[in-house]
């Protein structure tokens, strides 16, 4: 149960931010420009290290959530986000996401964690300033979301089934404030 | 020197603010919401004093200055009182409802999940309303971003902390909108 009454049964974030809408706006625009850009970094590299940097936060809702939407955006590869999550250095992603991943797990440790050998891989393996930017941001943008939704004990679905069905809509139509305001996604939508 | 050319030399979050100003945007819209907007039942000083306090428990140089500089500003004390709250609130004269914030603050700073019932209970039977609760927890974990943001990005920091306090006057009249990075 949250710890405060939260005036609303949505999952995870989305309660969050339909408790505080004025919070949930600047939020929403965050996400949205850093998960969703097509500049540089991918959309699929963006969640998986929002995805990555969640599980080492222990968040379920949140890295369930991204993960699911890395798994659209992997055509499915659920294997994949799998092992991102647990043991990126083996998976099978370019050297570039492995580096960006290891300074977004310093990034989740603390922002001095972060050394010039992280960085100097990163750049070795072909990762732009605005990579580099992106990769911190999105990290750090996650130690807040993940603190969010747990610092309030928000309620994280059991249902794993519905968590592809958000991710969806998610993928279709964008992070905002839609995600709370309108009908949660079911199962009998298409 | 900061670990990307952020093409400026501004220091602490106003270097990587104005390499990207489309997220820098957002930063500053949730910084104003969060610590500013008066339709809220904690005070400015409240507010800032919680964001000093992470910052300083994430070790962040530049945070933890502009912020406890800012609370010093709202809450009329200077900074070696600051300072003190930091170190050890429970010590200091600060009210009990203003204790068992910082107390679920501290806890948001290591995790979400650190924050016990126990504690939002024994802050609500202080006075401290859901509102607060939830303001409370969403500046702590806001400030666990922005001083990543900093630090991860090795951004520098004037370390003659006057420099802080001599401008709080200014950001506290500007706000976190409305205002030119460059000065």
């Amino acid at each position: 149960m949250p710890h405060i009454d939260l005036k609303n049964d949505l999952p995870g974030a989305r309660s969050a931010f339909a408790y505080s809408p004025e919070t949930a706006e600047p939020i929403g625009i965050l996400a949205e420009i850093l998960m969703r850009s097509d500049e540089g970094l991918t959309r699929s590299e963006r969640e998986l290290i929002g995805t990555y940097v969640s599980y080492l936060n222990d968040c379920f809702y949140c890295h369930h959530s991204h993960g699911a939407i890395a798994c659209i955006y992997l055509n499915g590869d659920r294997q994949l986000v799998e092992q991102v999550r647990k043991n990126y250095q083996h998976a099978a992603i370019s050297d570039k996401l492995k580096a960006l991943l290891q300074i977004a797990g310093k990034v989740q440790q603390s922002g001095k964690a972060v050394t010039p050998d992280d960085i100097e891989n990163a750049r070795e393996a072909g990762a732009t300033d605005k990579d580099i930017h992106d990769t911190v941001l999105i990290a750090a943008m996650f130690c807040m979301m993940n603190r969010y939704v747990d610092g309030l004990a928000t309620t994280a679905p059991t249902d794993m089934s519905s968590y592809p069905l958000r991710a969806k809509q998610i993928v279709e139509t964008g992070y905002g404030s839609h995600i709370y305001k309108s009908a949660q996604p079911a199962s009998d939508q298409t | 020197m900061a670990y990307i050319d952020l093409k400026n030399d501004l220091p602490g979050i106003r270097g990587p603010m104005a390499y990207r100003p489309e997220t820098a945007k957002p930063l500053n819209e949730l910084a104003e919401v969060l610590l500013r907007n008066d339709d809220n039942t904690l005070t400015r000083g409240e507010r800032e004093l919680i964001g000093a306090y992470v910052s300083y428990l994430n070790d962040c140089f530049f945070c933890q200055n502009v912020h406890g500089a800012m609370a010093g500003h709202y809450l009329q004390c200077d900074i070696e009182q600051i300072d003190a709250i930091k170190k050890d609130f429970d010590s200091t004269g600060i009210s009990d409802k203003m204790k068992a914030l910082l107390a679920i603050a501290a806890s948001v700073q290591k995790s979400g999940k650190d924050v016990t019932a126990e504690q939002v209970e024994y802050a609500g039977n202080l006075g401290a309303t859901d509102r607060e609760i939830h303001d409370t927890v969403l500046i702590a974990a806001a400030f666990c971003m922005y001083n990543r943001y900093v630090d991860g990005l090795s951004t520098w920091a004037p370390q003659d902390r006057q420099f802080y306090v001599n401008r709080a006057p200014m950001r506290a009249a500007e706000g976190y909108i409305d205002f030119d990075l460059y000065r």
